[in-house]
């Protein structure tokens, strides 16, 4: 299921960046065939076509997630972007730990990418329980902590 | 329009390569050199269609992995002073 | 075509704006720890604006999907390497400047 997936994938890859998607070049589209599959074949020999490498069953649950994460992103951005200008600097930057709840790697490192992702937090550093957030405020500080985005993001692996 | 946004992207590469040259500690070199690599992405895209030549993109696409790749491994030379260390030792 | 002049400016104008107040925290902010969020907001929406409004302009057509490409990779890095450097430079032993009383976290790195 993951293999015909990632060729199907790198096939659809190598047709819109290569542009011969015309059916007047047999020889060429033939060629693009085989490179996919010998890629295939090297990752297979790398035996990282597994959960962690081809994540398609996150799939159903990211359509709700990143837009959600992309709201997020928007509001922190702009809330960032005030306190830079403002002539006074109001920041109070801050070091906090937060606890992640995910059980895989995979979740753990989306959990993370998300929280740098955001402007006002970002992780400094990762071990099994928790990740230390670098805040630039305490309302970024007190959002993460609250956990939404983590709950959120263990949603995925149901 | 797309000279309003190079005028932009400019500015803020002009700004990076400020913090840069003033950067107390050498991440925050990195970090401004890093993000002068985003903008220069943003630039080649913007002058790609500014010149009317949309390959230009291909050139972005390949500059992004570049200035990844490049990050990394200025930091690993700069944390181990050594390219092929294993950092798990 | 005027609408998606109008919309490419709403994109791009914002966008660039975005860039140039990152580009202003990076030099106003006053420790690298901070200043890594300044690089945050040039990174998510100045980049994505920017490639949004230049999007409006490619239309349907192969330019669109080299941008969106773009946009996921720049998306997918950013957060990787802003994690680098921030990771590396807490194991190089570099304090970060705190400026609140209650900080709980303040000794656990020293």
């Amino acid at each position: 299921m993951r293999y015909i997936f990632f060729c199907v994938f790198s096939f659809v890859i190598w047709l819109l960046w290569s542009g011969h998607y015309a059916l007047h070049h047999p020889l060429i589209l033939t060629m693009g065939m085989l490179s996919c599959g010998f890629v295939v074949y090297l990752v297979s020999r790398l035996d990282i076509v597994d959960e962690e490498g081809i994540p398609i069953h996150l799939a159903r649950h990211m359509v709700l997630y990143i837009p959600w994460l992309a709201w997020a992103i928007f509001k922190a951005n702009i809330d960032v972007a005030k306190r830079i200008l403002s002539p006074r600097l109001p920041i109070a930057p801050r070091i906090v730990r937060v606890t992640g709840t995910q059980k895989t790697d995979l979740c753990r490192v989306i959990f993370a990418n998300s929280i740098t992702l955001t402007p006002g937090t970002v992780s400094l550093d990762l071990d099994e329980e928790e990740i230390v957030v670098h805040a630039l405020t305490e309302e970024a500080a007190d959002d993460v902590q609250s956990g939404d985005m983590d709950r959120r993001v263990t949603a995925l692996e149901r | 329009m797309f000279i309003a946004a190079m005028i932009g992207i400019l500015v803020t590469m002009a700004l990076a390569l400020c913090r840069a040259l003033l950067g107390p500690t050498v991440y925050d070199r990195i970090l401004s050199v890093n993000m002068f690599g985003t903008k220069t992405v943003l630039f080649i895209a913007v002058l790609g269609f500014l010149t009317g030549r949309p390959d230009f993109l291909d050139l972005a696409l390949i500059y992004v992995l570049i200035n990844f790749i490049g990050t990394l491994a200025v930091l690993k030379f700069v944390t181990y002073n050594d390219l092929g260390a294993d950092p798990e030792k | 075509m005027m609408i998606i002049d109008v919309l490419s400016w709403i994109c791009l104008i914002p966008g660039c704006i975005l860039c140039i107040i990152g580009g202003l925290g990076l030099l106003r902010l006053p420790d690298f720890y901070s200043r890594m969020h300044g690089g945050g907001v040039t990174d998510t929406l100045g980049a994505s604006l920017v490639l949004l409004g230049l999007m409006f302009q490619g239309g349907l057509t192969m330019i669109t999907v080299k941008l969106v490409m773009i946009l996921v990779i720049l998306l997918l890095t950013s957060p990787t390497s802003t994690h680098a450097v921030g990771k590396a430079a807490l194991m190089s032993g570099l304090k970060p400047f705190l400026n609140n009383p209650d900080n709980k976290g303040k000794n656990e790195h020293d």
